[in-house]
């Protein structure tokens, strides 16, 4: 009982981690119409971000991760007008492996500069006693960080005039400009928008499990099947998603070898792309 | 012309010969690969320092006593840079017997370059020390110059098991999670066949992938299980990774022993996560391993003592050495007392003095087996450590065999909770 209660918790907080990292992906699939294969990357990045940030000035992932924010909001921006401003209207091989390009860059450089050798952020702040079960405090707050930040996302997306926007522009983004809306400017908010919240979701992650440069490679993998599982372009359906990855990982545990996950993972995925390709919460 | 070339061949093999015969009187050749470069370069340099110090500890005493000839030889070292490749090491082999003339071989480091090498030593019938190498499927290929120094990998936690019985003998239930890598599988396979042997129960025998971050799984089953023991592990991330989050969910098992990582100095970085978790190790400075336990055991105490071993390295390497030193130093002791058994330099007399050594050192006991597996080691065994807390400070205290033991075992584990 105590075994399941704690799968149980510990599914929903990794898969709201899990969550936070494919609405990043699922934003920029949804607005800008990208696959941005770079995606696993930034979470590296922002693992990396939050790493030096704790070790040269001793500040918590927990602190640091408003700075982390920031920071992929820019680097997103930059990067897109680099990577993307370009070819954002060629089709979508074009903006494939430009992402894709780009995410070989900061791998290949990150592996110069930081090699892979493992790092990990001990944040010291000890395990909850809960419902009979010891969680790490770290999982806690990476799960609790990880609902607020969609929230705050929701509220940004549905109540602002840039959210709206940002949501006209995925709808039709020529029409949209006809109402006046920059459109640059919001498709590279989008993309900044959509690192940022990659690069947050590694920060959080870092808190808790040991990464390399290459780590977020398994979080970009897990991210395309939850956006597929969710839904593309919907980031309730993402949150849906990444909570059903975390509870299948862990409950499913319980009773069958671990080797035999990822298996199931992806027979959903391509049963949901057979019957149902727009997602569990997709629109049609 | 003709005149002329018939001389200088003659010459030159006279010139080979007298070369041949002062090379064997005036010195004794042992040849060997290191990897000064690659992957391997930071083991296999500690195994150098330790064999380098047994060269000139041999040396300053006047070199190996050789009854044939009545006197002591010096040792020559005659080395080459592997590259950490399986290809070098069977080119530098066959250069160091052919043109190095060497007398004797040891073996580089890991098991993988020992394989290609120990092909080589029997191809050319040169006996080879092989140490730095765990693997038993060196030894299961008819080879019969090969002799092992480490414990083999099939008795790597078999030793845990048996500080299990020692400690408690109800507790039967064990869980083994283990890496899928070759080394790690091939560990706790034997485990679970000597725990299934012993009467214990393994209730839980899983793997995980290499690169493993997120134990929790694993965890959430062990919880569901709740086994008496854990053993497994593979390198040093997943292991200390493994250890940390046992920890975090408040695991409550009695035993906890892990392959590689709880043996490196890195592993106190986790803090509590750490304390009493129990590993195997080749060797630990602490090992108490002595003359008195040698004469309690019946057998013949040979070389220098453990303090004494200690004291030097660290005088002239500014470090405690780890097992790879200390096995590099008791390859070159075990072929020390091997030519002086044999009394020459014959390959084959060595072997035979080989076949027969039953000896204790500083780095425990030395024997090898005769039969399917041929050389391999059979006396030496693995000694176990625990994390304890000593001074408010975590050290490693070796706690199994008892003749090794340099402090109690903490037990249970969750003592800590």
């Amino acid at each position: 009982m105590e075994a399941f209660v704690s799968a149980l918790l510990n599914g929903v907080l990794l898969g709201l981690a899990y969550g936070l990292a494919a609405i990043g992906l699922n934003l920029i699939w949804g607005v800008m119409k990208v696959i941005n294969l770079s995606h696993g990357a930034f979470i590296a990045l922002g693992m990396f971000a939050s790493y030096f940030l704790f070790h040269s000035f001793g500040l918590s992932p927990f602190v640091s991760v408003i700075l982390v924010l920031a920071l992929g909001l820019v680097v997103g921006m930059v990067a897109y007008f680099i990577a993307l401003h370009r070819v954002i209207s060629a089709p979508e091989l074009s903006t494939l492996l430009s992402t894709y390009s780009l995410s070989l860059i900061i791998i290949g450089v990150g592996t110069f500069v930081f090699t892979t050798n493992p790092r990990a952020i001990d944040v010291g702040l000890g395990s909850l006693h809960v419902l009979g079960t010891y969680i790490p405090a770290a999982k806690v707050l990476t799960g609790v960080y990880s609902l607020i930040f969609t929230v705050l996302l929701y509220i940004f997306l549905y109540k602002t005039w840039t959210g709206k926007a940002i949501r006209a522009v995925s709808m039709n983004r020529v029409a949209a400009e006809f109402m006046g809306v920059n459109t640059t400017f919001i498709l590279s908010l989008s993309f900044g928008i959509g690192i940022a919240l990659a690069m947050v979701a590694g920060a959080l992650i870092a808190s808790v499990f040991p990464f390399t440069i290459l780590s977020g490679g398994v979080y970009e993998l897990k991210s395309f099947v939850i956006c597929v599982l969710g839904g593309l372009g919907s980031p309730l359906g993402a949150l849906v998603g990444g909570l059903v990855l975390g509870l299948l990982e862990n409950v499913l545990t319980l009773k069958m070898s671990v080797g035999y996950v990822p298996f199931i993972e992806f027979l959903i995925l391509v049963v949901i792309l057979l019957v149902k390709p727009s997602g569990l919460l997709g629109k049609e | 012309m003709r005149r002329f070339l018939s001389v200088l061949v003659g010459l030159l093999f006279l010139g080979s010969i007298l070369a041949g015969n002062v090379w064997a009187k005036n010195k004794i050749v042992i040849g060997f690969t290191m990897s000064q470069t690659g992957k391997l370069n930071a083991e296999s340099k500690d195994q150098f320092d330790g064999l380098k110090l047994w060269q000139d500890w041999v040396n300053s005493k006047g070199g190996i006593y050789v009854k044939a000839l009545g006197k002591r030889l010096p040792v020559k070292f005659v080395y080459y840079d592997d590259e950490s490749s399986k290809d070098r090491v069977q080119q530098l082999y066959v250069r160091l017997i052919n043109k190095d003339g060497a007398d004797f071989l040891i073996s580089p480091y890991s098991s993988g370059l020992t394989a290609s090498a120990a092909i080589i030593a029997e191809q050319y019938g040169k006996v080879m020390v092989a140490t730095g190498a765990a693997s038993d499927s060196i030894f299961n290929k008819g080879y019969t110059h090969v002799f092992q120094i480490y414990t083999p990998a099939s008795r790597y936690l078999t030793g845990s098991l048996d500080l299990l019985k020692a400690l408690d003998p109800k507790a039967k239930r064990l869980a083994i999670i283990y890496e899928q890598s070759n080394f790690a599988k091939a560990v706790a396979t034997a485990a679970k066949k000597y725990a299934e042997k012993k009467g214990f129960e393994v209730v839980l025998f899983e793997s995980y992938a290499k690169g493993t971050t997120d134990f929790t799984s694993f965890l959430n089953k062990i919880a569901a299980k709740k086994p008496d023991a854990i053993i497994g592990g593979g390198h040093f991330t997943d292991g200390e990774t493994f250890a940390k989050q046992l920890y975090e969910q408040r695991i409550r098992v009695k035993l906890v022993s892990l392959l590689v990582a709880p043996a490196v100095p890195k592993f106190a970085e986790i803090g509590k996560a750490a304390l009493y978790v129990t590993a195997p190790s080749q060797w630990e400075p602490k090992a108490k391993y002595s003359k008195e336990a040698a004469q309690r055991l019946g057998i013949e105490w040979y070389g220098p003592t453990a303090d004494w071993f200690v004291r030097e390295y660290k005088k002239r390497y500014g470090e405690a050495p780890g097992y790879h030193a200390a096995g590099g130093f008791v390859a070159g002791l075990v072929l020390q007392k091997a030519i002086e058994d044999a009394g020459c330099l014959d390959s084959e007399k060595v072997v035979k003095a080989l076949e027969k050594m039953n000896i204790m050192t500083f780095y425990g006991a030395i024997a090898f087996d005769t039969g399917e597996y041929y050389g391999r080691q059979k006396a030496h065994e693995m000694v176990y450590l625990q994390w304890q807390m000593k001074n408010g400070k975590l050290v490693k205290e070796v706690i199994w065999p008892e003749s090794a033991a340099s402090a109690k075992p903490v037990y249970p584990y969750y003592k800590k909770y």
